[in-house]
């Protein structure tokens, strides 16, 4: 699998990352040397083995579906770089 | 009076309960010794009136025969924890301005237990580095050098600013965190000790998330006893964090009874790796020796996965990663670059704000989790995880703790290892592994290069034992008797 450049501005759409086009011949290039490196782990036989999702052997907890916390609108808005009457502005989405 | 900021935090805790010396002429021979260090760049906020403020009531208590187990003891923040009021960057500019409105669960029981912050240290963007050179603010500089030049050279990542600050007596102890390295290594090559608990004993609320199946905070301190004191600070159950274990925390410094009779250490024979140095060999055997010296059983293990630990990492970190920093988005917090639309608005902010290592690790984060994809990556590379964890657990049925060394090399110069991802990557080659399972580690400083620059041991145990982790450390460190201290060139 090697990844070319219109793979890679996908990718970058994908993350949401802007990225100029003379960067992306580079950024592919590297890219494909991550992965040809990773391509190692095909030597490991993984048939019948459960992958890791869990690094401490628990369950996850459970607990009721209550309210303990909230109600502080200005401190959820506080850091916001752009925000009207305590909800965060963005640009207009519907046209 | 002798220099406050040499003393270690168990002999701070000691003389401010004898009233030797105030916690505030403790706090304030650091905030002398911080700002004679900042061309060092390991702090990226200094707060010294809160410093004096915490110090001023720390007194207060401790006239009263109160206080915590920290109670007046100075440390420093990795910028990775939100602190309430406290610019918080993660070193990146893309958190630019933001000042958290609440304060994280492991900084919040270090307050609790008395310590007084001196300030938020340097990092790599993100956590995402070894050697400290990807972050917003600049590089960290190690207060070693080598015997032959002066080239600064990088403290190792990404707990850099800790291990820099604790290094350089600014701090006498800095919390960390460690997602694949990032408090052992760093420890490693400032000549400290970093420990990196169970994954599950600090909790990660509160802390900028960046691999939420690796991250865990830790201590970062100059004595294997600071770090049993402060972790015991540091850890416990926390509701917030659902991966937090609710487990009893013991108390660690009791853990160094300097008992390690019969013990049986693992030395796993994969970790001697081909090219590896002299000295980074020679040393391993010694620490081996002074272990056997010391009444325990030495005893060759196979750990046959370890080469498949670094290839699975930079595949379930960077997913982690790519899943975790989708909130940085320009409308809650941070940075925001307009654009011509809202998708292009993300773009913008994301693409300026995140800096290079960040951007390579999410697109292959978000490659590797993209539909066709994911089986091939990502399933897999948690499969390996699964075959490295049985590793451990087959190793653990006959050795109590695991010796390997920290890290492949001492301390290098900034930009030795700045065009190859993968040769950085190869830093954490003996970390990553005990990362991938989840396992207590800690790293020692055990000796000096040819150069003159510290190398440490790596010391691995079962999930919460990190009692048996200490107590060996503890020997470990005594027999090794690592006394050198870097001259205080910065101090100018």
């Amino acid at each position: 699998m090697s990844l070319d450049k219109a793979t890679v501005a996908k990718v970058a759409n994908l993350a949401r990352i802007r990225v100029e086009e003379e960067k992306l011949d580079p950024l592919a290039a590297e890219l494909n040397a991550i992965l040809g490196w990773v391509e190692q782990l095909g030597e490991v036989d993984t048939e019948n083995v459960k992958p890791m999702t869990s690094v401490a052997e628990m369950q996850l907890r459970w607990r009721q579906d209550e309210i303990t916390d909230g109600g502080y609108q200005e401190q959820v808005v506080a850091n916001a770089p752009s925000k009207d009457e305590g909800f965060f502005a963005v640009p207009k989405v519907i046209e | 009076m002798t220099d406050l900021t040499r003393l270690t935090i168990a002999d701070a805790r000691d003389g401010l309960k004898a009233g030797t010396f105030s916690a505030r002429e403790l706090a304030a021979a650091h905030i002398t010794a911080m700002d004679a260090a900042r061309g060092l760049n390991a702090f990226i906020t200094e707060t010294p009136e809160k410093a004096v403020e915490a110090a001023t009531a720390s007194d207060e208590k401790l006239a009263k025969g109160e206080g915590g187990v920290m109670e007046g003891i100075p440390v420093a923040v990795k910028d990775l924890f939100c602190t309430k009021g406290v610019l918080t960057t993660a070193a990146s500019h893309i958190l630019d301005g933001f000042k958290p409105e609440y304060e994280s669960t492991v900084t919040t029981n270090l307050w609790n237990a008395g310590a007084v912050m001196l300030g938020k240290v340097n990092l790599d963007e993100f956590a995402m580095g070894s050697s400290n050179e990807t972050s917003y603010y600049g590089n960290v500089v190690n207060p070693w050098r080598r015997s032959e030049d002066d080239q600064p050279l990088v403290p190792g990542g990404s707990s850099g600013g800790s291990a820099s600050a604790v290094a350089s007596f600014s701090a006498m102890g800095a919390t960390g965190t460690d997602t694949g390295g990032s408090i052992r290594q760093p420890a490693a090559f400032a000549g400290i000790v970093g420990m990196k608990p169970t994954y599950g004993r600090c909790s990660r609320w509160g802390v900028v998330a960046f691999a939420s199946s690796l991250d865990q905070p830790g201590p970062m301190t100059r004595s294997v006893r600071d770090a049993a004191i402060m972790l015991e600070a540091m850890a416990g159950f926390d509701p917030k964090d659902s991966t937090s274990v609710d487990m009893v925390v013991p108390n660690f410094e009791a853990a160094l009874t300097g008992d390690i009779r019969g013990m049986k250490i693992g030395i796993p024979k994969e970790y001697r790796l081909d090219g590896i140095s002299s000295e980074i060999s020679d040393l391993w055997d010694k620490g081996a020796a002074m272990l056997k010296e010391a009444g325990a059983e030495i005893v060759e293990i196979s750990l046959p996965h370890t080469k498949y630990a670094l290839p699975a990492y930079y595949i379930i970190a960077p997913a982690e990663a790519s899943s975790n920093l989708a909130r940085y988005d320009g409308v809650r917090y941070g940075l925001r670059v307009e654009g011509e639309d809202l998708a292009d608005m993300y773009s913008r902010t994301r693409g300026e704000g995140f800096g290079e290592e960040v951007q390579r690790r999410l697109l292959i984060g978000t490659y590797a989790l993209s539909a066709g994809y994911y089986d091939a990556y990502y399933l897999k590379a948690q499969k390996v995880r699964t075959r490295i964890s049985d590793d451990f657990k087959e190793a653990f049925k006959t050795v109590d703790a695991i010796l390997t060394p920290t890290a492949p090399s001492p301390a290098f110069a900034f930009g030795e290892k700045g065009d190859d991802p993968l040769a950085m990557y190869l830093n954490d080659v003996f970390t990553v592994p005990a990362s991938l399972a989840g396992l207590p580690g800690i790293s020692i400083p055990a000796g000096l290069s040819e150069n003159g620059l510290p190398l440490g041991l790596q010391l691995l145990g079962r999930p919460f034992d990190e009692e048996t982790v200490i107590r060996t450390a503890g020997v470990l460190e005594d027999a090794a008797g690592f006394d050198a201290t870097p001259t205080d060139w910065w101090r100018g």
